[in-house]
């Protein structure tokens, strides 16, 4: 739905789609996504949530470089949503944006 | 312990002339980068590129990488998702392959490519999804296929903001307006006249103040700038978007660098701290060099030449032919001199004099 079909000068065939769940709803990516472009096709924006103020969180760079976009990936946490690669039947979460509680 | 002769570091356009170049004169060389595929920045550039013919001008971004590797293919081992995390003072670098593959790289000379990052801006609900930078609105569209939003305000009227507004429109995405702090645009007018031309208000003098929304940018607030760049009183508007494209320029990303122990100086023209080199790239370690946007912001065709400047300068070091490792450096001296030439190259000039004097001085 949020995916380009016509542009003037690229190409994107249609790839074949990959399942999983995002906070435990099946969700649709393609072959090609990294998590974030296959949340972000799914109209969802939001990746995490900010410690104190719990401010909705997305990515911002992706390309790896700013740590905006980390989120919990079958139970591993700070998995960096906008270039990991989406997996059939992987388990994506949002996470404090510590990883976790932090304990002083 | 993997050993190599010469290690670079970052496969966009400079890394690829370097690593091409060295292993052209004799030199085993091992790539590495962080990306899926090689060619950095250009892998989502489908604009045809300005410049001149022999840096590959007329040809699309993305169909460049191929046509950098030529000679040398076969002397260079290639390792992907791979990055490079550590680098220490005794030529050991460290390593990350996937999440999980983590070694040690010992090279006897290593040249740096590792680009620019986005710089941000401070401005209330600068943190809301929806505030991207431009490099990430590329990404996503042109190498993902996934749009970004469907209204976008574009901060910057730089090169990168002008042509990524150009994208968004060709992937049918709207841009309302393209804002610009100073008085006048500072891409080239060629594709902002394209912009023009599509009814997308270029608004110099103006800035963004807030971007608002619950979950995600719903609006953003942006009002015009007298001379001493203050808001002016009354100018406000609201515009209803749901993305914020940031394109207010590029930072070299100089961490391991720093960590290795090269000096770096702050040189505004360059695009933030540089490190500090001398006429051959190389930095205030004697093992390090480096080549592209890493050593100062500038463009994809002297980020290739640094790149082969780099290349013969490192080769040269250890021990490749003279002669030919001569040739290449005074050839990409003096292209580089070529396309730093006129009044557009004034500024890198400057800031690249305050550099090279560093090594001497310091
Ligand atoms: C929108 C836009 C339009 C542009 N248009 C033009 C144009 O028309 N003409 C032009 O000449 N230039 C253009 N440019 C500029 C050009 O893309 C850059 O100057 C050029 O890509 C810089 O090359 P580079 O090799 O230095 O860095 P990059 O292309 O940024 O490559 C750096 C590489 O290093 C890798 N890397 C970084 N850190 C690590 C690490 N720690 N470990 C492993 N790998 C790492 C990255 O994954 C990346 O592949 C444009 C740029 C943008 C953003
Ligand atoms: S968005 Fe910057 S690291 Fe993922």
């Amino acid at each position: 739905m949020r995916r380009i079909t016509k542009h003037p000068i690229l190409q994107f065939e249609e790839k074949p789609v990959i399942t999983f769940t995002f906070e435990g709803r099946k969700l649709q990516g393609r072959e090609g996504d990294t998590i974030a472009s296959a949340l972000h096709a799914n109209g969802i924006k939001v990746l995490s949530h900010s410690r104190r103020y719990h401010r909705p969180r997305g990515f911002f760079c992706a390309i790896g470089k700013c740590s905006a976009c980390l989120m919990t990936v079958n139970g591993t946490p700070n998995v960096r949503a906008c270039v990991e690669p989406l997996v059939e039947g992987m388990d994506v979460r949002r996470q404090p944006a510590t990883g976790g509680e932090l304990k002083w | 312990m993997v050993k190599t002769q010469l290690l670079v570091v970052g496969g966009g356009p400079a890394g690829l002339a370097a690593a091409d170049t060295a292993a052209s004169l004799g030199i085993q060389v091992l790539l590495v980068d962080e990306g899926r595929s090689l060619g950095g920045q250009l892998v989502k550039q489908t604009h045809k590129f300005f410049g001149s013919g022999e840096h590959h001008a007329g040809v699309r971004g993305i169909d460049i990488p191929q046509l950098l590797l030529k000679e040398g293919q076969d002397k260079i081992t290639f390792k992907l998702n791979t990055t490079v995390i550590g680098c220490y003072q005794d030529r050991v670098l460290t390593a990350l392959t996937g999440e999980d593959e983590y070694f040690k790289i010992s090279p006897q000379a290593a040249i740096f490519a590792t680009g620019a990052s986005e710089k941000f801006l401070a401005f209330p609900g600068n943190d809301l999804p929806g505030v991207y930078g431009a490099g990430a609105v590329q990404t996503l569209m042109n190498q993902y296929g996934v749009l970004p939003g469907n209204r976008v305000l574009m901060v910057g009227a730089g090169n990168i903001g002008i042509i990524v507004s150009y994208q968004l429109l060709q992937a049918g995405v709207q841009v309302a307006a393209v804002v610009e702090a100073a008085p006048q645009i500072g891409g080239y007018l060629v594709h902002a006249s394209k912009l023009a031309r599509a009814g997308v208000p270029i608004l110099t003098r103006h800035t963004i103040l807030a971007a608002r929304g619950k979950e995600a940018v719903e609006s953003a607030v942006i009002a015009r700038l007298d001379d001493n760049w203050q808001v002016v009183p009354g100018s406000q508007q609201e515009l209803e978007v749901d993305v914020v494209c940031l394109a207010v320029g590029l930072s070299p990303v100089v961490d391991l660098l720093r960590q290795a122990g090269c000096r770096t100086r702050y040189v505004p023209e360059l695009g933030g701290d540089v490190p500090v080199r001398d006429s051959l790239l190389r930095t205030s370690q004697e093992w390090i060099y480096v080549a592209g946007d890493v050593a100062g912001v500038e463009e994809a065709s002297a980020a290739m030449v640094e790149g082969r400047l780099a290349g013969a300068a490192a080769a040269k070091q250890l021990g490749a032919d003279v002669a030919a490792a001569d040739e290449i450096i005074a050839r990409s001296q003096a292209s580089l001199k070529a396309l730093r030439g006129g009044p557009v190259g004034e500024k890198i000039r400057s800031g690249i004099a305050k550099l090279e004097g560093g090594i001497a001085n310091a």
